[in-house]
């Protein structure tokens, strides 16, 4: 149970915790020490009538230790501690110790404030607001736990220092944090989702992780469609999970996937959220990935898949955020659609428009597409172009297998 | 809580016209203006450029000269502000007002303060 509480509150408690005290690093240890003592008391003396409350009002009393231990100055000490124990006491009063929604909000934007790099900003985030532990982040992103701890006492010392506020934006700042916020979000899930087998449950929660960040935001910004596109987005996403790791652990294309294995409840919720986002036009990428993602999942089958609808929401995406792998996707979704010779023609413009040649994945669609065709020599080609040039052990694997299989069906040997 | 704001700008691209050049400072002083009088200013000078710049290092107890700015960069410190701002939100606020913002950059620097 104090489990639960800690994952579902770490973020609501610190939250408070920075508005009361009014220090980042003092409010994230605080809210440690107490969570500590709870784990050391509670199995004892019982669990307390409001545990959430119990920790708050622990962390507080932690804190005013460690500022009479710390501060120097006995007038800003006293006067520090005296505050602190006045809002403790207005505090009481609200049982619930549900706290001021706006105080996770404001978290969310302090961690993902421009003024941090943006791996900093991602650290922060799962550290404050989703309660990961250092060696946690560390083993996600692959550094050593040192070198994330560095990182997050570097960031919260940049706050300190340059006094990053620990405020909801003004309006006219609003959309353009806000979309540093989703970023830093998606972020964290793509980590979670390129998958690296050999720490796959770290990823699982880290997909989780950011989509209760996700819907952190939806519920504090309402009228923020993009919101929902990227919750929805996620979701569908991350319902393909299962299906998506063979049983030799390697990658597993949407087509071929076992669409039984898809979790069809979280279908279900990105489904709604999609529609919902669709209709406060204009939509973003966010929504407009999400539709795609939505007609993916709609299709019973892979065969069932409504190409058409996915090359015409890639069109508009290719409007509002172009960029080369939107062509490429769209050259992709014309292929499935309409032709095989003309998505490869349009990804042959894309190759000399954007000189992609050192671009894995130009490589590997082409590769797709010559395979399709039948044209085992020049697929051949392709898909060893991509393999000198991709980096991740589960798409090597998978361009491995396609170049046996190509090389297979070519009438002259290789020489 | 004070910030430096340093404006760094490519002196190569200084305004070539007396008429642009007029433009750019008047700017400059409406701006200045504007934040004292809303009390944020406490300090702030252009530079002369960095063909004016001498660099002075001491060491071994010998002090060394040298002609030019400290190092060679792409763009050059050009003046500075010192203002007084709640946080850094504010702070970057002001920045941005700054006319070379807008062709060069401005860093922002907390103030370091010591507890005697």
């Amino acid at each position: 149970m104090l489990e639960q509480l800690y994952r579902d509150d770490f973020g609501r408690i610190v939250a408070s915790l920075i508005r009361l005290l009014g220090d980042f690093d003092l409010a994230e240890e605080a809210a440690q020490e107490a969570f500590a003592a709870a784990v050391e008391q509670w199995p004892g003396e019982g669990m307390p009538q409001n545990p959430r409350s119990w920790i708050i009002g622990t962390a507080r009393h932690k804190a005013v230790d460690r500022i009479r231990r710390q501060t120097r100055f006995a007038s800003k000490r006293d006067e520090l501690i005296r505050a602190i124990e006045e809002q403790g006491t207005a505090d009481d009063a609200d049982m619930t110790g549900n706290g001021f929604p706006d105080d996770r909000l404001r978290l969310i934007f302090t961690c993902c404030h421009p003024a941090l790099a943006a791996e900093a900003q991602v650290a922060l985030a799962l550290r404050t607001l989703c309660g990961l532990t250092t060696e946690e982040i560390a083993r996600a992103f692959l550094v050593p736990p040192a070198t994330m701890a560095q990182r997050l006492v570097r960031a919260k010392r940049k706050i300190r220092t340059a006094r990053i506020p620990f405020e909801i934006p003004p309006p006219e700042l609003l959309p353009e944090r806000i979309d540093a916020v989703m970023a830093v979000i998606y972020l964290v899930f793509n980590e979670g989702y390129a998958a690296s087998f050999g720490s796959a449950l770290v990823r699982a929660d880290l997909c989780a992780e950011a989509i209760r960040l996700g819907r952190i935001v939806c519920e504090l910004t309402p009228d923020n469609a993009e919101a929902r596109g990227l919750l929805a987005l996620m979701l569908l996403q991350d319902s393909r999970r299962a299906a998506r790791i063979g049983a030799d652990g390697d990658l597993v294309l949407l087509e071929d996937q076992d669409r039984t294995r898809w979790n069809h409840a979280q279908i279900g919720e990105g489904l709604a959220l999609v529609h919902s986002a669709l209709s406060s036009p204009p939509a973003g990428p966010y929504t407009i990935q999400a539709a795609i993602a939505s007609v993916h999942a709609r299709a019973p089958r892979a065969a069932d898949t409504d190409w058409r609808a996915i090359e015409a929401l890639y069109a508009y995406l290719m409007r509002i955020r172009p960029s080369p792998v939107v062509e490429l996707n769209h050259a992709v979704a014309v292929a499935m659609a309409t032709g095989l010779e003309e998505g490869l023609r349009m990804i042959e413009a894309i190759r000399v428009r954007h000189d992609l040649d050192g671009y894995h994945l130009m490589w590997a669609a082409r590769a797709d597409l010559l395979r399709r065709l039948e044209r085992w020599d020049e697929a051949a080609e392709s898909y060893g172009r991509a393999l000198t040039l991709a980096e991740a052990q589960p798409e090597r694997r998978f361009l491995q297998r396609r170049l046996t299989e190509v090389s297979a069906r070519r009438r002259r040997p290789l020489n | 809580m004070q910030y430096m704001l340093l404006i760094y700008n490519d002196e190569t691209t200084r305004p070539s016209s007396a008429a642009e050049l007029d433009r750019l400072l008047g700017e400059y002083m409406a701006f200045t203006q504007d934040i004292v009088k809303s009390g944020h200013f406490k300090a702030g000078d252009p530079l002369e450029p960095t063909s004016s710049a001498t660099t002075v290092r001491v060491r071994d107890n010998r002090t060394l000269t040298t002609d030019g700015p400290f190092a060679e960069t792409k763009e050059q410190l050009g003046g500075y502000y010192l203002v007084e701002a709640k946080d850094l939100d504010e702070a970057i606020a002001i920045a941005a007002r700054i006319p070379g913002a807008r062709h060069g950059c401005i860093e922002v620097r907390p103030i370091r303060k010591f507890n005697r």
